[in-house]
């Protein structure tokens, strides 16, 4: 859209006039608001009715204005663009104040003793969560081991080797699988090993086999978009110079696209590390450290988040351990996110793509 | 390369079929791990369909009984979800794909795809401590002005957990999904198709609703199939931010609502024994059949017009 302005008619709203009405409405929205507080009808300021009634308020009379001075296509036009700017400034809403919310809750516990301790013996102030960092650290690294060559191997499959019913099938399945609810991932793992193992079992392999299950799809779609984006011509290449399919593959194809790759990978790792139904289920609860992936109940970060909110004694220290938790959370997803980004920058291969 | 012979059955060589086949394994293995999933879900779940009532809630419920008010909750709740976020979705798709300076969309492409890797149980936490008690006045209003309207029924929640504040919380966790998916649908409009509206005199509005909207049809009906299929499995913030009860009720505003699969799985299975383990199970099957034949639906329309939508 490069010309965003009316070329064709004579009158048009100009700059100012937008200025102006949005002022306008923002003064009378507020003053009567104001007013309100002020008489005691409510009790103090009530900012967010202030705010909806003047993004309203500007949007009748920008429309109504337009509507006489350009017409009324022009003043659809007009409030569609408010609107479109709205949703947006809407959907901010939710992220900025999760944000702080969690940034100034977690602050009161984010000190040395909660990357120390665990919940052992802890009754009330004090304990950490270093046991559900760790356990967080294991099962995320587990199901990174499981699901990244199994999820690389089958994009090359599907890019390099598929053809017909069967590379079409799994590609459906793919996708399909990655809209299975996380939960349903948990009750397959149980279900899995409690008829290997006995009933009641809790263990951290489990979880990690349940994530897997969650965190395959997503490595093999980024993969694959990676590999259809290295140009034919290398493989030809490649191929004319008399080395292998399976060469080309791991010394031309791979290398090209590791940038891709490994950031899809990284972004995998985002969205598996925060995932707490399926570990709820399959690795339970433990208030101790326990480094074995194959044996014992084993916390992970978004469990202790959870537990601490549902088990809350009395006073805030629980609360306040599980605000605590969710910030580590949020910072370990921000960097991961912030990794890949610096890791696609700094491996992108030189030239055009 | 010593002799012709080797390069003529270098599609047979040893490396090329190890590699080969560890590939198609690979591939296999997820086709298994599919399977599997449907398997001992089923075999588990088998000892629910005919366990007897007072094994299965104590208040003497058929299974039937059980599943169909929490069925009832799961979609009900995805359902609102998807009112709320479709249109707001589609309205930040476009903001970013065309009203927003090209700089700028970039980085608003980034922050939206940062609020889908917020952990759900964040989500959870922030629906119950902030959200939750912000709208309680409003649903309070609300009961009292336009409560002959069947949905505001009262009497009004107190804590303001009802099953609205979920739909927000939800419609916030899949607006990410179906943002992201639509912009790129957007984004691959034809620009001929654009222009050609510009030089016909459209105003912007015009050129969205005569080029962009009609191209993008199908890639916002699959967005919304996924963001639906997302909103069905959630179930952390259901999970916190719901008061339930086991009932079937359209009322949005109320302290007993009906509640979701995934929530009643993840409340109750920590203290669950015995056959109870196993209709928790079936009723995880029923969700597991559920998103997945909304998944399928979706993927069908993506395939099916595939090089016309981009979305995949």
């Amino acid at each position: 859209m490069s010309t965003p302005g009316f070329a064709n008619s004579r009158r048009a709203i100009t700059r100012k006039t937008i200025w102006a009405t949005v002022a306008v409405s923002t003064i009378v929205s507020f003053a009567f608001f104001g007013i309100l507080a002020f008489a005691g009808n409510t009790a103090k300021l009530n900012w967010v009715a202030a705010l909806v009634v003047a993004i309203a308020l500007y949007m009748v009379l920008i429309s109504t204005l337009s509507a006489i001075v350009e017409g009324r296509r022009k003043s659809i036009d007009r409030l569609i663009t408010t609107l479109l700017y709205g949703s947006f400034a809407l959907a901010m809403v939710p992220l900025l104040s999760l944000l702080v919310t969690t940034i100034v809750n977690g602050a009161k516990r984010f000190d040395l003793q909660f990357f120390s301790d665990s919940m052992r013996n802890v009754v009330d102030e004090g304990g950490g969560g270093l046991h559900a960092i760790i356990g967080t650290l294991e099962v995320t690294a587990a199901a990174s081991v499981i699901s990244i060559p199994i999820g690389i191997m089958t994009a090359i499959y599907l890019v390099e080797y598929g053809r017909g019913k069967l590379a079409k099938s799994i590609t459906f399945l793919v996708d399909v699988m990655t809209g299975i609810p996380s939960i349903v991932a948990g009750l397959f793992a149980f279900a899995l090993f409690s008829l290997i193992l006995g009933p009641g079992i809790r263990f951290g392999l489990g979880g990690a086999v349940a994530l897997s299950l969650l965190m395959i799809p997503v490595v093999v779609r980024s993969t694959e978009e990676m590999l259809k984006l290295v140009p034919n011509e290398l493989r030809e290449a490649s191929y004319a110079l008399g080395v292998p399919k399976w060469l080309t593959i791991v010394k031309v194809v791979l290398p090209t696209s590791i940038a891709g790759i490994i950031t899809g990978v990284v972004i995998s790792i985002s969205r598996i590390i925060g995932e707490t139904a399926p570990l709820l289920i399959i690795c339970g609860l433990t208030d101790s450290m326990n480094y074995n992936l194959f044996m014992g109940r084993m916390t992970t970060l978004p469990v202790f988040v959870y537990s601490s909110y549902a088990n809350q004694g009395t006073g805030t220290a629980d609360i306040d351990r599980a605000w605590t938790g969710a910030l580590v959370l949020i910072l370990i997803v921000l960097v991961l996110n912030l990794v890949a980004r610096i890791l696609s920058k700094v491996l992108a291969p030189k030239g055009t793509r | 390369m010593t002799s012709p012979r080797v390069s003529l059955r270098s599609p047979h060589r040893k490396g090329d079929r190890t590699f080969s086949t560890l590939a198609l394994t690979a591939g296999i293995i997820i086709l298994v791990a599919l399977a599997a999933v449907a398997i001992f879900l089923v075999a588990k779940s088998i000892p629910a369909f005919s366990a007897k009532p007072s094994d299965i809630s104590p208040d003497d419920m058929s299974f039937l009984q059980y599943i169909v008010p929490l069925v009832f909750g799961t979609v009900w709740a995805a359902i609102l979800a998807l009112v709320i976020a479709l249109p707001i979705s589609i309205g930040i798709a476009l903001f970013i794909s065309h009203y927003a300076p090209r700089r700028l969309a970039r980085t608003l492409g980034y922050v939206v795809d940062l609020l889908a890797a917020v952990p759900s149980v964040v989500y959870g936490l922030w629906g119950i401590t902030v959200l939750a008690p912000f709208v309680q006045p409003f649903y309070s209003w609300l009961v009292d002005n336009v409560g002959w309207f069947p949905l505001f029924a009262g009497p009004v929640s107190g804590t303001g957990r009802t099953v609205l504040t979920v739909a927000i919380v939800l419609a916030v966790m899949i607006m990410p999904i179906i943002t992201a998916l639509c912009r790129e649908v957007f984004l691959q409009t034809p620009r001929l198709h654009e222009e050609a509206a510009l030089a016909l005199g459209a105003t912007r509005w015009e050129v969205i609703r005569m080029a962009v909207l009609p191209f993008g049809r199908a890639g916002i009906i699959s967005a919304t199939m996924l963001g639906l299929g997302r909103a069905l499995g959630e179930t952390m913030a259901v999970a916190m931010v719901l008061s339930p009860a086991v009932v079937i009720s359209f009322a949005l505003l109320q302290s007993k609502n009906p509640t979701t699969i995934a929530a009643n799985i993840a409340l109750n299975f920590p203290e669950a024994h015995g056959v109870g383990v196993n209709v928790l199970i079936a009723t995880g099957l029923i969700l597991f059949v559920i998103t997945f034949i909304v998944n399928a639906l979706a993927r069908m329309v993506i395939n099916r017009r595939k090089d016309f939508s981009g979305a995949n």
